[in-house]
């Protein structure tokens, strides 16, 4: 399928399709920004630990882009990751955050993972056969992701002044971009009649109790909510990251394993 | 004796952990014969297990080669692998092999806070060095007692 006839497709997929698609664009550009980190990490432990973390990410996304793939008709996960712009993309704008320094890396992994962790233990009991299938697995290998960026944001918090400081820089740098992942739209909604998937604003109460406690044991302060920042989409962010991301298929058109 | 396509799937050798077979792990589901014809049925540890494609040209090289010659393999999600689908038999090979097999219990926050003995030299005096070992199954560990590095399967 060219990369005209794909967005066209996918514009009027129906919304649990979207749905799939929202949550593959999520976890791929997540898992792109954990691999931007790959020899950066401040020890072998953490570098194996973030490549595993960002392997499990691409298999999720890998899962969910297949089955948009089947719906819609296209070739494969590979058209939808390499065969789009920017622009048809549409992770949520905390996933797309840049990774400033180790404790941004660590808080955005924590907001996400509490996120996520509910979601998919929600999605266990869809009425979509598949999306509860992958749920089953995401949901185990979320718990190991939740349990290790809660041990650094506790571990980076409640340490030394400099490393509490640019946690809490962190947490208020990217407490502006979780409003987003709580607001329903009509794909959500569409898919939350139809019992495929929670309402977005369902996940609320749950990840405000458990980030609670961790910013707690933490010794971080929970910033005031704000409103979202306005950003035009696709934001240079994202554009960095799928830029990168698509290089290679760019240079070598057809390139393959 | 000829060997059953479901044997001789279930004796392949996992990629990364050569020391168990596919079936020790659980990995292989279901093994169907039907007119000449052989489906396997696996189920990945992780959804992103790179080892998945692997496996399936294994099971198929290994099914050839006993001259079963269409074979299809069948990659299933559901029910999701648990570790508790290991044999007994592929629980002893891995200690065997200085990997330590993942605990029974299907309490997590226990199995985490549980100490775990070195599987060389059998010291309680061990730490977990990561969550995250070298494959996505394994987490890793240090042994204080003898100095060395080793690995646990993860429970899931």
């Amino acid at each position: 399928m060219t990369g005209t006839a794909l967005s066209r497709t996918l514009a009027a997929a129906d919304p649990v399709t979207r749905l799939l698609c929202r949550h593959g664009d999520r976890s791929l550009v997540l898992s792109h920004r954990l691999q931007q980190c790959l020899t950066h990490a401040p020890s072998l432990e953490e570098e194996m630990a973030i490549a595993n973390i960002a392997l499990d990410l691409l298999g999720q996304t890998r899962a969910l882009y297949g089955a948009v793939a089947e719906r819609i008709g296209a070739d494969g996960d590979d058209d939808l990751a390499f065969g789009r712009q920017a622009s048809e993309f549409a992770p949520p704008l905390l996933v797309e955050q840049p990774n400033t320094d180790f404790a941004a890396v660590m808080v955005r992994q924590l907001l996400h993972d509490v996120w996520t962790r509910e979601l998919w233990e929600r999605l266990h009991a869809s009425s979509d056969p598949f999306l509860a299938a992958v749920a089953a697995k995401a949901v185990k290998e979320t718990t190991y992701h939740l349990m290790h960026a809660t041990t650094w944001v506790v571990t980076l918090g409640d340490s030394t002044p400099e490393a509490h400081r640019r946690t809490q820089a962190a947490v208020d740098a990217l407490w502006p971009f979780v409003a987003e992942l709580f607001i329903d739209d009509p794909v959500s909604l569409a898919a939350a009649e139809r019992g495929v998937a929670p309402r977005a604003a369902d996940l609320r109460a749950a990840w405000d109790v458990r980030i609670g406690m961790i910013l707690h044991d933490a010794t971080l302060e929970r910033p005031n909510d704000v409103a979202i920042p306005a950003a035009a989409r696709p934001t240079a962010a994202l554009r960095e990251v799928i830029d990168e991301l698509q290089e290679l298929r760019r240079r070598h058109p057809g390139a393959r394993w | 004796v000829t060997a059953t396509p479901a044997q001789i799937a279930a004796a392949v050798p996992d990629p990364e952990m050569p020391e168990v077979t596919l079936g020790d792990l659980g990995i292989v589901r279901m093994v169907e014969v039907g007119s000449g014809c052989v489906t396997v049925t696996i189920t990945p540890t992780y959804l992103g297990c790179p080892a998945v494609e692997v496996m399936a040209a294994d099971i198929v090289a290994a099914l050839q080669q006993a001259g079963w010659d269409r074979v299809d393999v069948q990659t299933s999600l559901s029910p999701a692998w648990s570790t508790a689908w290991i044999t007994s038999e592929g629980r002893a090979k891995l200690g065997a092999a200085g990997i330590v097999p993942p605990p029974l219990g299907p309490d997590l926050h226990h199995a985490l806070a549980e100490l775990v003995p070195c599987p060389r030299c059998a010291s309680r005096r061990t730490r977990r060095r990561s969550l995250f070992g070298s494959s996505p199954c394994r987490e890793a560990f240090v042994c204080e007692g003898c100095g060395e590095p080793f690995e646990r399967v993860k429970p899931v």
